[in-house]
C-alpha cells in the first residue's frame, strides 16, 4: 500500500496544479457554457428555467445562422485548400533544390509572424472592392497594370465573397504548411528514392509509391491545424469588414449575440463551434494515440 | 446556476475595474460625497465633452469627488460588456451613459434602473424638454434616464459645388424621395457616377429609416416600434421599393466603409449626398469648409418637419451606492449650463428648448430650431427605437437586401423581425 502510493503520489502531486487550473478554466467553462445555451438567459434577466435543446433547434431554423455556416463552409474549404496546394507546391520546390533556401523559407514563412489582427488591417485596403475612379489596393494595381478585366468586387461579392477574405488567411498559412511539408520530405531517407530508382520506377511512380505515402501524416497534421483555425475564425473578419451579414461566420454571429446581450443564444454558437472542432480534431488524436502504441 | 455564474462575472468585473481604474481614485460606498460614473467617452470631442461636464459639476458641487468609470474602446461595445458584469455582479455604478430609447428595454426589464418621473417633475424637465421627445422616452409611464446630448439622423449633407455642375439648385431640397430620385438621376447622367455616398451595414440601416420615415411618415413610422404600424404595410413595401432605387446610385464598395469614409466621398467631390447623423459636422470643419458655401444641409426628402432623434442618455442603477450625488449629477446634465458646456464641447445640440441657438455654430442652429418645431420620432440605427436584439435583426436583414436586393426576402425578414420582438 506504502509502496503504491510513493509511486503515484509524487506525480500526481507534479501535474495537480495543471489538472486543478485546467478543469476550472476549460472544462469548468464549458460545463458553465453549456448551462447557459440550455437556458433561457435572452437577455440581461438572469435564467428562469432549463429549456432543454429549444436555443439549438431555434438556432438551426434561422436562415441568418444557416447562412453564417454557409460562409464558413466557403471560408475553410478556399482555405484549406489554397495552404495545402500553395504549401505542398513551394516544400517540393525547395525539395528539388534551388540556390539560398534558406532565404526563400523565411519569406514564405515570415506572413504567420504577423498577427491576423494586423494582416487584416492591411488587407482590408488590399481587397477594397472599389473599381475605376475610386480603386484603390489591388483593384488600383491591376488598373495600372492595364488588367481592368481582373478588377472585382472581392469580399462584397454576394455568393463566393468569403474566398476573398481566405485570401490573406492562404497568404498568412501557406508558409506554415510548407514548413511542414518541407520537413516531412526530408525525412524521407535518400535510399528509399534510390531503390526505386533502381527498380526502374518513373518520377511520378517514385511520388505515388513511395514519397506521397511517406507524406499522408504531415498532410493530416496540416489538415488538422489549419482546418481547426478555419473553423474559430474570427479576429481576420472583424479586422477586414467588421461583423457584417455579408461576411459573417458563426463567431462573428457569437460576438453578435453576446454584445446584445443573448447570452443564451451565443453560449449555444460556442457550443456548436466546439462541437465541430471536436469533430476535426477527436478523429486525430485517437489516430495518434494509435500510431503511438504501435511505436511503443 | 446562477451562483457560479455570478462568481466568474464577478471576477472579470474585478479584473476589469482593476485594470480600469488604476491611476482614478475608487468608489467607497460609505463615502457619501463621492459619485461613479460610468461612460464610453474616453477620447476625441467626447472626452471633451465630458470634461467640460465635469467641471460644470464640479462648481455646483464642490464636495463631491467625482470618479470618471470610462471604459474606452469598440464605440461602447467593450463598456457595455464591462457595466454588464458589473450590474450582473450587484455592483452597479451610480449612474451609466447609454442610449436613451428603446435600447434601454434590457436594463429595464432585468429590474435595472430607477424610475426617474419624479425626478423630472421635481426639476421642471417635463416643460423644457420636447413633448415628443418626452413620450419617446418614456416606457409604460416611467422614464429611465436623462438626455444629455441630442443627434439629429434624418440630415443630407450636400457638396453644393457637385450639384451646381449638374444645374440643380443646392439650397432647394426635394419634397420627396421620388423628387430626388429624379435629381440622383441627373447628377449621374452629368457624369457623377456614385451620386449617393454610402457605409457600412448601420450606415445602410439609417438610410432605411429615413426612407421609411419619409414614406409612412412620422405617426407611421412610429407606430412600426409600438405595434399600430403592421410591418407588412404598402408603405413599408414603397420604402422597401425606394431604397433598393437609391441603392442604384450609391458607390458599390459601400458594405466595407465607414461613416466617414462615406462621407469622405462627398468632401473629394465623387458624390452629392450622403445621409448622415449630424456628428458629420465635425468633418466638413475639419476639412475647412463653411456651411451654405462649400456644403450644405436639409432633412433627408420627405422627412421635413420631421426630427429624426438619437441621444447619449444617464441613467440611475438600482443601489447605486451613491444615489443622492447620483441625483446632483443627473441635475447638472440636465440643467442648462450643463447641457452648454456639453454639447458646445461636443458639436450636438442639447435636450431643452430653452436654448439659446445664437451660443451655437451654424449647422447646430439650424438643428435647434428644428428640435423645437419638429416631431420627434426616435433613430432605428443607433438604439432609440427598437431593442437591441431587434434592430439587431433589422440590421442583418438589411445587410443581406444590400447584397442580392431581394425585396421579398427584406421584407420577410423585417416582419419576422418584427414578430420575434413584439411576441
Amino acid at each position: 500500500m506504502k509502496k503504491g502510493y510513493k509511486n503515484w503520489g509524487p506525480p500526481l502531486l507534479l501535474i495537480s496544479p495543471t489538472i486543478i487550473v485546467l478543469g476550472i478554466f476549460v472544462y469548468g467553462l464549458i460545463g458553465a457554457n453549456i448551462s447557459v445555451s440550455l437556458s433561457n438567459r435572452n437577455s440581461l434577466v438572469p435564467a428562469t428555467e432549463f429549456v432543454g435543446l429549444d436555443n439549438y433547434i431555434a438556432l438551426f431554423g434561422e436562415e441568418r445562422f444557416i447562412h453564417s455556416l454557409q460562409n464558413l463552409g466557403i471560408f475553410t474549404l478556399f482555405f484549406i485548400g489554397g495552404t495545402m496546394i500553395f504549401g505542398f507546391l513551394w516544400a517540393w520546390m525547395l525539395d528539388k533544390g534551388v540556390t539560398a533556401e534558406g532565404v526563400f523559407r523565411s519569406v514564405f514563412l515570415f506572413p504567420m509572424a504577423i498577427s491576423f489582427v494586423a494582416s487584416g488591417v492591411v488587407w482590408r485596403w488590399l481587397l477594397n472592392s472599389a473599381e475605376g475612379d475610386r480603386a484603390s489596393g489591388l483593384n488600383r494595381v491591376f488598373e495600372n497594370l492595364g488588367l481592368d478585366f481582373l478588377q472585382n468586387s472581392w469580399w462584397n461579392d454576394p455568393t463566393w465573397g468569403m474566398a476573398a477574405i481566405a485570401l490573406p488567411a492562404i497568404w498568412q498559412l501557406a508558409g506554415y504548411v510548407m514548413a511542414l511539408f518541407l520537413s516531412g520530405f526530408r525525412g524521407i531517407p535518400e535510399e528509399l528514392r534510390e531503390a526505386a530508382r533502381m527498380d526502374g520506377a518513373t518520377e511520378w511512380k517514385l511520388y505515388r509509391y513511395v514519397i506521397f505515402p511517406q507524406l499522408s501524416p504531415v498532410a493530416l497534421s496540416a489538415l488538422i491545424i489549419v482546418g481547426h483555425m478555419s473553423l474559430k475564425v474570427f479576429d481576420l473578419i472583424m479586422a477586414i469588414t467588421k461583423s457584417i451579414y455579408q461576411t459573417e461566420v458563426p463567431a462573428t454571429y457569437l460576438w453578435v449575440a453576446l454584445t446584445s446581450n443573448d447570452y443564451a443564444k451565443s453560449a449555444t454558437i460556442a457550443t456548436i463551434l466546439l462541437l465541430f472542432v471536436a469533430v476535426v480534431i477527436v478523429p486525430y488524436l485517437i489516430y495518434t494515440a494509435r500510431a503511438e502504441k504501435r511505436q511503443g | 446556476m446562477r451562483k457560479p455564474l455570478s462568481i466568474i462575472a464577478g471576477a472579470v468585473a474585478l479584473g476589469l475595474v482593476l485594470a480600469g481604474c488604476s491611476s482614478t481614485p475608487s468608489s467607497d460606498p460609505d463615502n457619501a460625497d463621492q459619485v461613479e460614473v460610468f461612460t464610453w467617452w474616453a477620447s476625441g470631442s467626447e472626452k471633451v465633452g465630458l470634461d467640460a461636464l465635469v467641471t460644470v459639476f464640479a462648481e455646483q458641487n464642490p464636495d463631491i469627488e467625482f470618479i470618471n468609470a470610462s471604459v474606452a474602446g469598440g464605440a461602447g461595445s467593450n463598456a457595455k460588456a464591462a457595466l454588464a458584469s458589473r450590474l450582473e455582479s450587484n455592483d452597479p455604478p451610480d449612474t451609466f451613459q447609454a442610449h436613451a430609447g428603446a435600447e434601454l428595454t434590457d436594463y429595464i426589464n432585468a429590474g435595472q434602473l430607477q424610475d426617474l418621473s419624479s425626478f423630472y417633475q421635481e426639476n421642471g424637465l417635463t416643460d423644457v424638454f420636447p413633448e415628443s421627445l418626452i413620450e419617446r422616452i418614456t416606457v409604460d409611464g416611467a422614464i429611465y434616464s436623462v438626455p444629455s446630448n441630442i443627434h439629429r439622423a434624418n440630415v443630407v449633407w450636400a457638396n453644393t459645388q457637385v450639384l451646381e455642375d449638374a444645374g440643380i439648385d443646392p439650397k432647394a431640397a426635394p419634397a420627396d424621395i421620388d423628387a430626388w430620385l429624379v435629381d440622383l438621376k441627373k447628377l449621374k447622367d452629368a457624369g457623377v457616377e456614385t451620386p449617393l455616398a454610402l457605409g457600412t451595414e448601420w450606415t445602410q440601416m439609417q438610410l432605411f429609416e429615413n426612407v421609411l420615415i419619409a414614406d409612412l411618415g412620422a405617426e407611421g413610422y412610429s407606430g412600426l416600434w409600438t405595434g399600430d404600424t403592421a410591418w407588412d404595410d404598402a408603405g413599408v413595401e414603397t420604402a422597401i421599393g425606394h431604397y433598393g432605387d437609391l441603392l442604384e446610385y450609391t458607390n458599390s464598395d459601400f458594405a466595407g466603409l465607414d461613416w466617414d469614409a462615406a462621407t469622405q466621398i462627398v468632401l473629394d467631390g465623387n458624390a452629392a449626398y450622403n445621409v448622415m447623423g449630424d456628428w458629420a459636422e465635425s468633418a466638413f470643419q475639419q476639412a475647412g469648409w463653411t456651411y451654405d458655401n462649400e456644403y450644405t444641409t436639409w432633412a433627408t426628402p420627405g422627412t421635413d418637419g420631421v426630427f429624426d432623434f438619437l441621444a447619449d442618455s444617464f441613467t440611475l442603477s438600482v443601489g447605486a451606492p451613491h444615489e443622492a450625488a447620483a441625483i446632483d449629477w443627473l441635475t447638472t446634465i440636465s440643467s442648462a449650463e450643463g447641457q452648454k458646456a456639453f454639447n458646445l464641447a461636443k458639436g450636438s445640440i442639447p435636450a431643452r428648448t430653452d436654448t439659446v441657438a445664437a451660443d451655437y455654430p451654424a449647422y447646430q442652429q439650424t438643428a435647434i430650431k428644428s428640435f423645437g418645431e419638429d416631431t420627434v420620432v426616435s433613430s432605428l440605427a443607433h438604439g432609440a427605437a427598437a431593442s437591441i436584439a431587434w434592430s439587431g435583426d433589422i440590421s442583418s436583414a438589411i445587410g443581406k437586401f444590400g447584397a442580392d436586393r431581394d425585396a421579398a426576402s427584406l421584407l420577410s425578414g423585417l416582419v419576422a423581425a418584427s414578430d420575434k420582438a413584439q411576441g
